[in-house]
Formats: C-alpha cells, structure tokens, sequence
C-alpha cells in the first residue's frame, strides 16, 4: 500500500480551544487512482500535506497509523522526509505562477531538479529536461526549455511543473487542485496528461480538488471529505448512484446546461455528519 | 435600437498600448434582460465590463449607452444609481476595516440618500442576512455571507442594472447554488438587466437569456441560451465549450 492513512486527526490552537480541522480520516491508495473532493474547510489539502510532513508547527497531528509505503510519518524525521519528499511523492500545486522561480528559466527548474535526483552533467540535465518536455507534450520543447516563466501561458506552466514532478520518477503524485486556475480547455488536457502519464508509469495518484464532476472522469475512486471527516468513498462510475446525502448534495446544486432547474437545490446540513459513526471500508 | 434597450454597445475597442484586448464589439441588451459574456481568460470579456462599468477611464473608444444615452470614460454620480457592479472575489471587495454597516452607509452617504435605517435594514433583508450581523466585519462572515453583503451593497442605491464580474466563481459549489437563487429571485422581483462574466456555461445558462461568445478580443458568436443547450451554436470555439460542458458535467 502507497499511502495507508487511519484515524488521522489534526489541529491547531484557537481562542475557544483547539480547532479539530481533520477528525479522524482513515483512506489507503494504491497504485491507482484517487480523488478526495470537498468543499473548502474539509480539511482535504491538510490530510495531503500531513502525509508529507509539511504542515505548520502549530499543528498538532496525531493518527492510528499514518505511512508512506511502510515508512511511518508521524515518527520519521526531517531528513528522512527530505528522502521521501519530490524524490518519492510528487507534488504540484494550485497556480504554476507561484510555483515557478520567475528569475531562472524554466528548463533550468526542471534541469536542476533532475540533477539534484540524478546527478549527472549540465549537458545531460538539458537533455533529459527536453525529453521530459516532450513527455509532457510540450510542442517545441528545443525552445521552451530556455524561456523565462513569465513567457509561458498558465497551461504549459502546469506541464513545466509536471516535468519537475516527473524529474524524480516519483512513485505518488500528489496534485491540489493542479487545474483550478486553469481554462476548460486547458483543464481537461491537463488532467487527461496527468492520468494517461499515471497509468503508464504505475504510479499513484492523489487528487485533491473540489470539482467533483470534473474528478470523477479521471479517477478510479473519489474519497468525499466533509468538515474533516470522510463522508463517503466510491468508485468513480458509482458516483451518480452516491449514498451519502451531503454527495448527492454536492451534485445536485450544480447549475447545469442541458437540465436547467428554475431554483438550484441547497445543501441543507445534517449536524449528524460531525458524528463519528461511519467507517469507511 | 429601440428605445427599450438597457445597454447598447457599439463597436467597442479596447487598447493596452499595442495589444488590441477588445476587437470592436457591438451586442445590445433589452430592459430586464441578462446576457452573459462567456470565453477564457484573456478572451477581453472582463475587459467588456470594466468599460460598461466606468472603470476603464482611459482606452476606450466606440459606443456605449444606458437606457438611450451615450456615456463618456468617465461617469457623473447619476450613473452609479441607475448601474452597479458586483465583483468577483468577496474576500477582496469588502473593505476588511468597515463593518458590514459602514459598507452599506458609504453608497447611500456619497449619493445624499437619507433614510439609512430603514435601507440597510431592508438591504439585509433582501440577500437574507440576519439584521445582528450588521455590525460585524467582513472576517466574521462566511464567502457566501460577504458576497451576499456585496450584493447588497450594489443594490442599496436602487440601481436598475447590475453588472456581474464571475459572481460565483470564488464560492463552493453549495454556496453558489444559494447566490444564484438569489441572484435570480432579484432580478425577478425587480425587474433588473443583467449583464454576467463568467467562463462557466452552466451558471450563464442558469443566469442568462443570451451570451456572447468571446475569443481573443472577438465576439465571435451570439445566441439565445436556449439554442446553446440544444446545441445550435454555429461558431466551433462555442461548440467546443458547450463540448467540454457537457462532457464534463455529468459524473
């Protein structure tokens, strides 16, 4: 198992006490596939950086077992992390404008990460940079390897990231919300790349987003996150038979072009869902 | 052009220095309509409605008139009774130092209206939040309880058109859904003209009646959201995101 996470319970100091953000997620990833959709708050990027120990020193993190390949989180330190960390586990984020060094060319960033996993030559690094261009369909990847990251459009700076990601040969990738401020068009290329680059190289995949619609075409299991808690996990073609009423929920209040409603339906909240009685299978 | 148009645009240009963002766009909009304008980021929709809006004073040229009359860059105070915006992110539009009091007293104060009280008291009635949280700032209010406060702010002055830049894309989806019933509650009761930007062709077609199609600074086509749905878009970047809609849009 990739990623065996159990009974994973964050929280941070507050006025009124400590504020319990994550109570008490228990989800496991193979080699495949996985959404974990919810809405802000769920506590879904937290349980993402938990596993890879980067959350702030405020937080307090306990769980009943939380592992990466074997290796136990809670107990492994820093430089034992910085082993497992891009090496290991792949993570790419949000807006590539924020990822990206502005004052170093983008083939540089990719070269530098190859070679700090690598080693090798500068030449080497070049060589190996155009190649994983390539990988990630960059058209012209000769060119693009010597332009600066302001010269790139939001789409192609998401394929640069995934060429760094992928300098490591990583085993999981851990993407949040990797398309979100990113164009339809470009969304959907996106994320065809990352699951058709997934499933050929056998790695794990972690998708955090909070489009469940949009997850559930390229995942094989969608994890439902609700006010730190795992509403409910299915397979993703099970999707428009959800059980949980907060998942049924989520999909109904979605305007739609082709089954117009006068009035979307609300999520009404059933205080119930905070309860700990679920497990998830 | 009838008389009965709310919003008439007459080959609008648009121009950053050598960049063309706007390309002449013309599209009219009848009293009590809602048009959409729809396209990716850089397509110059945003740019459409920050001319409509007043707040490009600088690079404008072509026609653009309110209810019959033509207005210039720059806007009298009369303007922003009769047109109102409601902005994208409530987390950046909402002055974080005022309480919700003070956002909704400054329109009124700046216009000479009086009877305060009882128009922000009926203000907060209408987008449905509790009068106790009147006095309460921005960071103690939820995304959709400050977009709520942002829309009542746009409509405190009685305007008659209200001009909406992505209303619901910093939202979650539940919190969107509530927004839109409002937004559509709104527009009803009063007889308000929408204009909306927006990349997303659900929320136009649950908002609109028609939309205009952007691309590279190009209206490139426009249509009735009914003919949209039923797929009789003739312009292949508007069937290409009816496409990706509907692909995408049932799980």
């Amino acid at each position: 198992m990739l990623v065996d996470i159990s009974n994973l319970r964050i929280s941070f100091p507050g006025r009124n006490g400590p504020s319990r953000a994550v109570r008490g997620v228990s989800l496991s990833i193979d080699r495949e596939k996985v959404a974990i959709v919810g809405e802000s708050g769920s506590g879904k990027s937290l349980t993402a950086r938990a596993l890879m120990k980067l959350l702030p020193d405020t937080a307090t993190v306990e769980a009943d077992r939380l592992a990466f390949d074997g290796t136990d989180i809670l107990g492994a330190d820093e430089r034992a992390m910085r082993r497992l960390r891009g090496k290991r586990m792949g993570f790419i984020l949000q807006d590539p404008k924020f990822s990206l060094n502005p004052v170093q060319t983008v083939g540089d960033q990719v070269a530098e990460a190859w070679r700090l996993h690598k080693g090798g030559g500068k030449r080497e690094a070049r060589e190996a940079t155009i190649d994983l261009f390539a990988q990630v369909k960059i058209r012209d990847p000769g060119k693009v390897v010597d332009a600066w990251p302001h010269e790139v459009s939001g789409g192609m700076g998401q394929r640069i990231m995934i060429a760094m990601m992928l300098a490591a040969d990583p085993e999981l990738l851990i993407a949040d919300e990797p398309t979100s401020a990113l164009d339809a068009t470009v969304q959907a290329e996106i994320l065809r790349l990352v699951e058709d680059l997934v499933s050929r190289r056998g790695m794990g995949l972690m998708l955090i987003s909070h489009d469940l619609p949009l997850v559930s075409h390229f995942c094989d299991r969608v994890v439902v996150m609700y006010a730190g808690r795992v509403m409910e996990t299915l397979t993703a073609d099970k999707l428009g038979h959800a059980e949980h009423p907060y998942t049924r929920g989520l999909l109904a209040c979605l305007p739609s072009l082709e089954a117009p409603r006068r009035r979307l339906p609300t999520l009404s909240r059933d205080p119930a869902w905070l309860e700990p009685t679920r497990t998830t299978p | 052009m009838t008389t009965t148009d709310a919003i008439r645009v007459d080959d609008l240009k648009v121009r950053y220095g050598d960049f063309e963002a706007v390309k002449g766009v013309s599209f009219d909009v009848p009293a009590g309509g809602s048009f959409g304008l729809v396209g990716e980021s850089g397509s110059g929709k945003s740019t459409i409605l920050r001319a409509l809006a007043g707040l490009d004073r600088s690079g404008w040229t072509g026609g653009i008139a309110f209810e019959g009359r033509t207005v210039a860059r720059t806007r009298d105070r009369a303007f922003f009774r009769s047109v109102q915006m409601v902005f994208q992110d409530p987390y950046g539009s909402l002055h974080p130092r005022q309480t919700v009091d003070r956002i909704l007293c400054e329109p009124l104060d700046v216009h000479g209206i009086a009877d305060t009280e009882k128009r922000i008291a009926r203000g907060l009635d209408e987008v449905g939040i509790p009068q106790a949280f009147r006095f309460r700032y921005p960071h103690q209010l939820s995304g959709g309880q400050r977009q709520r406060i942002a829309i009542a702010r746009a409509l405190i002055l009685e305007p008659r058109i209200l001009l909406l830049d992505e209303p619901t894309s910093a939202l979650d989806v539940s919190v969107q859904a509530e927004i839109l019933n409002l937004l559509v509650d709104l527009r009803e009761e009063r007889g308000l003209t929408f204009v909306t930007v927006t990349h997303n062709l659900a929320v136009v077609a649950h908002l609109c009646d028609r939309l205009g199609v952007m691309q590279a600074g190009v209206m490139v086509e426009q249509l009735s959201v009914e003919d949209l749905r039923l797929g009789r878009a003739r312009h292949p970047h508007t069937r290409e995101l009816r496409a990706l809609t509907v692909g995408l849009e049932a799980p």
